[in-house]
């Protein structure tokens, strides 16, 4: 007997559904989980004291604010290149070979794993300048992983800018650069933030391009200059659940639940950011 | 004004390339002053800062080609000099991998093979699943559902792999080993299954992209001949977007060979040849992780590691270059 094509369809939909469903469930308990263990541990103390006892006691003060530095240090160097490259693909690039070419590269920059940035971040930061394990050279690592995020997020933003808006500036005579720069950028600034905003939640994310670049293991003090290496959230979460023994799961869910927390404030402003843009739209 | 999103991809076309003035301003009275002596006038100034800024910009697009050549450099400079104490057979085909052994061996074939292991095991989880995820949201969930899907699956991309490695190790690898009965929850399998999590946000949202991007009327053509949802989704949609398909099946596998550090927790880290998915493997990118701290900087260890990191940027670049191939054909 064959089945009938609605039978058929009610089948293949009821898979499809169940998938959703078997994708989406884990999300759902991993929260639940990080939620349920990690928010006792959670305090003010946990958020401003620092580490005692070899890191099994006291607070993650160091590893949030060593975060932050270098999510700092990443913006600064990766937002300037990275809306720069992303002006001369859409605004000035002819279709050409060269074009293709930075295209290609940025594609895989994308691609390379997280590990081999920090290889190659330890081979020309740390050794090769000589800046040492330092903040300087964290961030001058992330912000290159990072680059090909906010590249394409800038990108998308400047070409959907109307070219009548570009037309109407360079009838006034204006030139190309303060046409770019009065007009094509502050209607893409919301996009081109948006972009950058979700580059750095993924940067403060990072372990592995920060383990050979910044992370120090044990440092209950903040850093003084960037020349100096600090803690990382990611990092402590890693020394917390695999590298010291006999930790609470407190604080290491604590520790987990701070992290999250923060990328998803992060990710917060940039789905508020698109959302506004998206609502003040005039064309 | 929505006619001219279409094109805006292309850039301008050359007919826009005027630097700022119509040519009548270039003549020879240009910066002129009326006694005739030439002087460095306003608009000779913004000539200068226009080309300036041309030049910068131009240069700064460059940079991403410069950082690709300097990585690529840079894993060369280290990796290449392990050959000159080490044998290149003996490292591609050497099935041992103990760098503390005397003498050394670093056979990369027990970790190409963790790779490998936890990779496969990674897409067979996460293709089918991705892609029909995708084709639900795309094609058969309701408004409000399709929204909440798509927040569900950012969330996942949202969450850092060492978390997903603690939870992973905490609350997965317990559930795998009283399942399976084996003597460890650290497996292959574990990994792949936190992998597949790892590479399903990647996935649905480059195939949901194809899939919605599938012209309308090929669907509504199928429909009016009287072909049922499902058979429309299964013999138009899905074959009109293959090419984006195949892209992030590629972008998927992408993620997951370079994965670190969920991979590092949950796989076990025994760098034997694994024989089956139930063992401890360890994966090329986890073995770079766990020893570069402990090794001797310009000793043979330290070189083996750049080496076993040129060869994954070898990887995960052939991977890209396809799938950017895939994507690119999709778009002519």
């Amino acid at each position: 007997m064959r089945i009938s094509s609605k039978t058929a369809q009610k089948i293949a939909f009821s898979f499809l559904g169940l998938a959703a469903v078997i994708v989406i469930v884990p999300v759902i308990v991993i929260f639940a989980i990080l939620i349920q263990k990690g928010l006792p541990a959670i305090n003010w103390q946990f958020l401003t004291a620092m580490p005692r006892m070899g890191m099994r006691a006291g607070g993650i003060f160091p590893a949030i604010m060593g975060t932050i530095y270098l999510v700092l240090g990443t913006i600064v160097v990766a937002l300037p290149i990275g809306v720069l490259a992303a002006i001369y693909l859409v605004e000035y690039a002819r279709r050409n070979w060269w074009t293709r070419m930075i295209e290609v590269a940025i594609v895989n920059l994308a691609g390379v794993p997280s590990v081999v940035y920090g290889l190659f971040g330890m081979g020309l930061f740390v050794i090769f300048l000589k800046f040492g394990a330092s903040i300087l050279s964290g961030s001058l690592t992330l912000s290159i992983m990072i680059l090909p995020v906010i590249i394409t997020a800038s990108k998308e933003a400047l070409s959907s800018v109307p070219r009548s808006f570009r037309e109407a500036s360079l009838a006034l005579g204006v030139s190309k650069w303060q046409t770019i720069r009065y007009v094509v950028l502050p209607n893409a600034l919301p996009g081109i933030l948006t972009g950058t905003i979700l580059g750095i939640s993924r940067a403060a994310g990072e372990t592995a391009p920060i383990l050979f670049t910044v992370a120090a293991f044990y440092l209950p003090r903040l850093p003084k200059s960037i020349f100096d290496q600090c803690m990382a959230l990611p990092y402590h979460l890693y020394v917390l659940s695999t590298q010291v023994p006999n930790v609470s799961q407190k604080v290491q869910y604590g520790t987990a639940l701070v992290l999250v927390g923060l990328v998803f404030i992060l990710n917060f402003f940039a789905v508020v950011i698109r959302s506004y843009m998206r609502s003040k739209k005039q064309w | 004004m929505c006619f001219y999103r279409g094109s805006m991809n292309d850039g301008f076309p050359p007919t826009l390339e005027v630097q700022g003035r119509p040519s009548f301003f270039r003549g020879k009275h240009a910066g002129m002053t009326q006694d005739g002596v030439r002087r460095p006038t306003l608009t000779t100034m913004r000539k200068i800062r226009e080309f300036l800024i041309e030049k910068i910009i131009l240069l700064d697009g460059f940079a991403c080609i410069l950082f690709v050549l300097l990585i690529f450099f840079f894993l060369a400079k280290d990796g290449l000099a392990l050959f000159k104490t080490f044998s290149l057979a003996g490292f591609f085909f050497g099935t041992l991998w103990n760098p503390l052994a005397e003498p050394p061996q670093f056979g990369i074939v027990p970790l190409l093979l963790g790779s490998l292991w936890v990779t496969l095991g990674a897409t067979i989880i996460s293709v089918p699943l991705g892609l029909a995820c995708a084709i639900f949201i795309g094609e058969i969930a309701p408004r409000w559902l399709r929204e909440i899907l798509k927040a569900g699956v950012e969330l996942l991309a949202a969450i850092p792999s060492i978390v997903i490695g603690f939870i992973g190790m905490t609350m997965l690898a317990p559930v795998v080993k009283i399942i399976f009965h084996l003597p460890t929850g650290l497996t292959a399998l574990s990994g792949s299954i936190a992998l597949a999590f790892m590479a399903i946000p990647t996935i649905v949202s480059i195939m949901e992209d194809a899939i919605t991007a599938v012209p309308r009327n090929y669907k509504e053509g199928s429909l009016a001949l009287g072909a049922t949802h499902w058979q429309t989704i299964y013999r138009v949609i899905i074959p009109a977007a293959s090419s984006g398909i195949v892209a992030s099946i590629m972008l998927g596998i992408g993620r997951v060979i370079g994965e670190t550090m969920a991979v590092m927790m949950i796989t076990g880290n025994a760098s034997v040849i694994p024989k089956s998915i139930f063992e401890p493997v360890r994966t090329m990118t986890a073995t770079i992780a766990a020893e570069m701290g402990e090794t001797v900087r310009g000793s043979e260890h330290y070189f083996s590691l750049f080496a076993v990191g040129l060869v994954l940027f070898a990887i995960t670049f052939a991977i890209n270059f396809v799938a950017d191939m895939a994507l690119h054909r999709k778009r002519k």
